[in-house]
């Protein structure tokens, strides 16, 4: 095989667009055990109703996915606030495994109702405007993608902001740093985890808007993202932010790259041996603080 | 185990025993397929239920299990006799791997359920690309004649695969029974209650989990071959599915964790809830893919928000029955 540095710098390149929008949505489940200590085993299958409910909104109103990703997020922070409020909430002093189960079973519900709403065809988000792909240097980067990772960015940095500007994000992070002394101090811990619920919620609705735009979409592809989102924050660190965007990066690149040396369906072995080494050797996670 | 536990598991072995003799096909299948979770389901309880280690990577146990045994007899006509002996080493080697890996770094809690995923899941993707036993084509062992009972190489009748599934469960039942009373179990539970109470106390909490962990994969395992031999087909793509892992937890989750009938009362009612669905969902004609799934799902929702500790504890108080 002749070594093609263009071409491989063009994979790169994608790989690294892709990852971020991965990163996105590993960053929303990040967030969610960061605070609440919840691990969300429903997230990939939250990101699966995320790209059908933008499918459908193009489908049906050709509502364009850069613009849905607004309803979207803002649907998904109030289904995240009140699925941690009603559902989760109750379990927070319960064993891990009871907390597992209870998602577990949640998302089996997400993928069959799924499943039964829109069958098991592909579907997928055609946008004429996206063809055309954008010259960089050498670079040819396919447009679509640019724009997904571009927003995908924005929404993270957003969050970023949120977190360190405004007063509720300053107690979201009293709470996950502190639980008792943030109870201590007033705050009202439990509505703080329903808010980071849905804003762990929001990134994997706008993560999902824009996946429209990079894979075709079928219901059996929730567990897959559940399990893309847990390899990602456990190689960037469970709990931290950054994290989850550099994982989802590196996890993007190295699945592109593996895609191109061997086989592209053998490429998930590579992020899951990444996964064993990182969890066996730094179980914290590359940028992973103590938790 | 007071006289109402010792009736009770009297009754249902002797009712078990003599099923074939007057149950139909139909009814028998169900029942295999009954005693196949409860088997699996008491394997996994004894690294979850006794010593407090949650795996969601069980499926990694049964598959290489399925595979090792359906492999050698593919290839080499060997009888699954001898090559269960394979799967149960090859299952012990990379549970005992895992839990030295994860256990001696100090991995516990989500991130040790999360690695056995991602061990689960690494083994499915390879699967997928071995192509000695089919890759994700699939593997197809030559189904023998129904009517003709051929033990050593496990061809046979559909009641010889009853009663070869009833034996291991009633064995695993056993076990399980011995090994609830016996030293280790002790040290499981004190493991599972408080790990550094346990540690502190002398006990080499290390050694005890990992020994959790083999016993229940190369129990495991041999459900693995069971699998293999009495559905004549393997795929990657099914085996190694993490709902594969599920499917053989809901049984103790639903039944009662860390208990000794939980696994056992929690694959019944799966089975007849399972059928249950089938048949509603045929009778109105609402037949549609994934149906069944959400139903289970709902129903194991309700039971996790308001049956905490399973079915089976509430139950045995009710009866007055102790184990």
């Amino acid at each position: 095989m002749s070594f093609d540095i263009v071409n491989f710098a063009n994979v790169i390149a994608s790989g690294a667009l892709t990852g971020l929008v991965y990163g996105l949505m590993a960053l929303g489940l990040s967030v969610i055990f960061g605070v609440a200590r919840v691990v969300n085993f429903a997230h990939g299958e939250m990101m699966t109703i995320a790209m059908y409910v933008t499918v459908f909104l193009f489908a049906s109103l050709n509502l364009n996915p850069f613009l849905a990703v607004f309803p979207v997020a803002a649907a998904f922070f109030i289904f995240g606030y009140v699925l941690q409020a009603t559902v989760i909430n109750p379990f927070i002093t319960r064993p891990d495994h009871a907390q597992f189960m209870l998602l577990l079973a949640i998302a089996i519900i997400m993928t069959n109702a799924l499943l039964i709403l829109f069958g098991p065809d592909a579907r997928s988000v055609r946008l004429d405007s996206l063809l055309e792909s954008i010259e960089l240097g050498p670079l040819l980067i396919d447009r679509g993608k640019f724009y997904a990772a571009l927003v995908a960015l924005g929404t993270a940095i957003a969050l970023f902001g949120f977190f360190r500007f405004t007063r509720t994000g300053t107690a979201i992070r009293a709470c996950a740093d502190n639980w008792l002394g943030a109870k201590v101090v007033g705050l009202d811990v439990k509505r703080l985890y329903a808010v980071a619920f849905g804003l762990g919620a929001a990134c994997v609705g706008v993560a999902g808007s824009m996946m429209t735009l990079l894979v075709d979409l079928t219901p059996a592809l929730g567990p897959a993202f559940t399990l893309l989102g847990f390899v990602i924050v456990i190689v960037g660190g469970l709990g931290s932010m950054t994290g989850a965007l550099v994982g989802g990066v590196l996890i993007g690149v190295s699945e592109a790259v593996a895609g191109l040396f061997i086989t592209p369906s053998a490429k998930s072995m590579f992020s899951f041996a990444l996964l064993i080494l990182v969890l066996i050797f730094r179980p914290r996670g590359l940028l992973g603080n103590k938790l | 185990m007071n006289r109402r536990a010792v009736f009770l598991l009297s009754t249902l072995g002797a009712v078990l025993l003599f099923l074939p003799s007057f149950a139909g096909q139909y009814v028998l299948s169900v029942a295999t397929l009954f005693l196949f979770f409860a088997y699996t389901g008491q394997a996994w309880n004894i690294m979850m239920g006794f010593a407090g280690q949650l795996s969601l990577g069980h499926s990694l146990y049964l598959g290489v299990g399925a595979y090792a045994a359906a492999a050698l007899y593919f290839h080499f006509g060997i009888s699954p006799w001898a090559g269960m002996w394979l799967s149960v080493v090859l299952s012990v080697m990379l549970g005992a791997s895992l839990g030295a890996l994860a256990f001696r770094y100090g991995v516990s809690g989500v991130y040790f359920t999360l690695l056995t995923i991602a061990f689960a899941e690494f083994m499915h993707v390879g699967f997928d690309h071995f192509d000695w036993v089919g890759g994700s084509g699939g593997l197809f062992l030559k189904v023998g004649q129904r009517d003709q009972v051929d033990l050593l190489n496990l061809r046979g009748t559909p009641v010889m695969f009853y009663n070869v599934i009833l034996t291991l469960t009633g064995a695993g039942f056993a076990l399980s029974a011995w090994l609830l009373r016996s030293r280790a179990g002790y040290y499981w539970q004190a493991i599972r209650e408080n790990e550094e109470a346990a540690q502190a106390l002398g006990i080499n909490t290390f050694r005890w989990k990992v020994l959790a962990i083999i016993t229940s994969a190369a129990m495991t395992a041999l459900g693995g071959v069971f699998f293999a031999f009495y559905y004549n087909n393997l795929f990657p793509e099914q085996i190694f599915n993490m709902s594969r892992s599920i499917e053989i937890i809901l049984g103790p989750i639903i039944g009662g964790i860390g208990t000794l009938f939980g696994p056992i009362l929690g694959a019944a009612l799966l089975t007849v809830l399972a059928d249950g669905s089938t048949e509603i969902v045929a009778a109105i004609g609402w037949d549609v893919p994934g149906i069944k799934q959400l139903f289970y799902a709902v129903v194991l929702l309700i039971v996790i928000i308001f049956l905490p500790h399973g079915v089976w504890p509430a139950l045995a108080r009710k009866l007055r029955i102790t184990e």
